[in-house]
């Protein structure tokens, strides 16, 4: 592991970390970076794959909006051999997404250089368009400067969104290079970490001094990981409180019309075609009057408790909390809630963590022949 | 309670379990009529869905028997659903469903004996335990 710092040129992050991408763009073996930026034709926040330096002036990695997990796109540009290598500038639940699709076999790492910067967070969707307002980067440097400050950096009234605030992952391990804000005096400087033999080969391209990671960031990151803890484990106790029961289940998901989104929206999700969308759920119409007879009532559409149980089944121990399918509901249902608070459940019987490293297999994709005997018999409850 | 009748949805190997039920009834042993056996290839083809929606839909418990350790037809199925098994246990528990509302056997295909017992003592414990709350509440 390599560290060093970058000097912030007047007191401008954004400014810095633009130029900072815009030399590791014109590295002779990179050619595209994957970043957010703001559309020329409306200030929206979107991930871009450049080519072009001069395309860069819009990028804001900072800004607190997360339009959609981009390790979906990563995927996407990763899915067969490009002959060409990228640098993909993610959020930690981004990469560690990826890193689970890498192992569902939905994308790979060999041609891509992860860019992982300290996470500040994000506002819920609709939340952050309200506030952001029309000039680009001025409320992103607001924010991060606020954050950094140990203010609570959100306008009066509004607050970051749920799966940030319980993040407990927002220092970005899984990346080649690792952008560190959280304990740097960030007026000045920021952190550049590798955390890989990729990353180091384009350290050595960038010709930095070695530098002592600031003694004050483990101590900064362990009284953030303290805050986004307790808040975690207070949301799972509240999440376990409103579900521990069929009736509960039903009022949780009541709103839900079975649209679907939470499934779209999520990074991990990878399947072409769900089965919920296929003709298995396409019921014979006369199917439906016999449910209802033997209830007299059921509600229309069918499944929905049915659905959700089963994603959370064929899902949990790849989730990553990145709160997309709670962002993705027109009904406000706290999807993210309910799935991280089983998912916890789920990935520690398995000893497994979502994204935490490519290594450790797929806990549904591997057995070993002397294990689980608690869970064979009638006799026993485990 | 003493009038109530469970349903049990069993999810039963092709090789093994089935086998072993054929065997019970060939033998003319006896086991309570609450069992309803849906023969599977093997038991690493029950997804979690299967035994969600029997769940959900109002059965008492479920039951996934296949092959001992060793004997799979296909070499491991089994091994894939115990650890299927161990994750619905950890995701069902959440919502309210008791542990004994999903079980786990190995039956192989000459214990016809032990199948009949295997339901015996399911039922027995359902009967205790009581309807699955699912049966009379709508699921949405």
């Amino acid at each position: 592991m390599k560290t060093a710092k970058i000097d912030i040129k007047d007191g401008d992050l954004l400014a810095t970390l633009r130029d900072f991408f815009r030399s590791i763009l014109q590295m002779e073996d990179i050619s595209a970076i994957l970043v957010p930026q703001h559309l020329p034709m409306k200030n929206v926040v979107m991930p871009t794959l450049v080519t072009d330096p001069k395309h860069l002036n819009g990028i804001d990695p900072l800004a607190p909006v997360f339009p959609l997990n981009a390790a979906k796109i990563v995927s996407r540009l990763t899915r067969k051999p490009m002959g060409a290598k990228v640098a993909v500038v993610l959020r930690p639940c981004e990469i560690r997404a990826f890193v689970e699709l890498v192992k569902l076999k939905q994308g790979r790492i060999e041609e891509v250089v992860i860019v992982g910067i300290d996470c500040l967070g994000a506002f819920k969707k609709n939340d952050y368009i309200q506030i952001a307002g029309e000039k680009e980067t001025e409320f992103t440097s607001r924010f991060y400067k606020d954050v950094l400050s140990g203010k609570k950096g959100t306008p009066e009234g509004f607050d970051l969104a749920p799966a940030c605030k319980a993040c407990e992952n927002p220092i970005p391990n899984g990346a080649d290079i690792l952008i560190g804000l959280f304990g740097i005096d960030t007026d000045n400087q920021f952190l550049i970490q590798t955390r890989s033999f990729k990353g180091e080969e384009i350290y050595e391209n960038l010709n930095l001094s070695d530098a002592e990671e600031p003694p004050k960031r483990s101590a900064a990151v362990e009284s953030l990981l303290a805050e986004r803890i307790a808040y975690r484990d207070k949301m799972f106790a509240g999440t376990f409180e409103a579900t521990n029961s069929i009736e509960k289940l039903n009022a949780y998901f009541a709103k839900c019309v079975n649209c679907y989104n939470c499934r779209v929206a999520c990074p991990v999700c990878f399947c072409k075609e769900c089965v919920f969308v296929t003709d298995v759920f396409n019921h014979d119409p006369v199917q439906y009057l016999k449910w209802a007879n033997r209830k007299g009532v059921i509600k229309m559409p069918t499944d929905t408790v049915f659905y959700h149980l089963t994603r959370i089944a064929h899902m949990s121990t790849s989730c990553v909390g990145c709160g997309q399918c709670t962002n993705a509901c027109p009904n406000d249902i706290p999807v993210m809630e309910l799935f991280r608070t089983v998912s916890y459940h789920t990935q520690k019987a398995f000893e497994y963590e979502a994204g935490r490293n490519i290594e450790d297999d797929l806990p549904l994709s591997v057995f070993r022949e002397d294990e689980l005997e608690e869970v064979v018999g009638i006799k026993k409850a485990v | 309670m003493a009038d109530f009748e469970p349903t049990i949805i069993a999810f039963v190997c092709n090789w093994c379990t089935y086998t072993a039920a054929d065997l019970a009834g060939t033998a003319r042993l006896r086991y309570p009529a609450n069992v309803i056996l849906i023969r599977v290839m093997c038991t690493g083809m029950v997804d979690p869905k299967y035994v969600i929606k029997a769940l959900l839909e109002g059965a008492d418990a479920v039951l996934v028997s296949g092959c001992h350790p060793g004997d799979c037809h296909y070499i491991n199925g089994n091994f894939k659903a115990r650890r299927r098994i161990r994750l619905l246990k950890e995701i069902l528990s959440q919502f309210g469903f008791k542990d004994e509302r999903l079980r786990l056997t190995w039956i192989g295909a000459s214990d016809g004996i032990q199948f009949a017992e295997t339901i015996h003592d399911m039922v027995a414990q359902i009967k205790t335990l009581g309807p699955n709350e699912a049966k009379a509440t709508m699921v949405i």
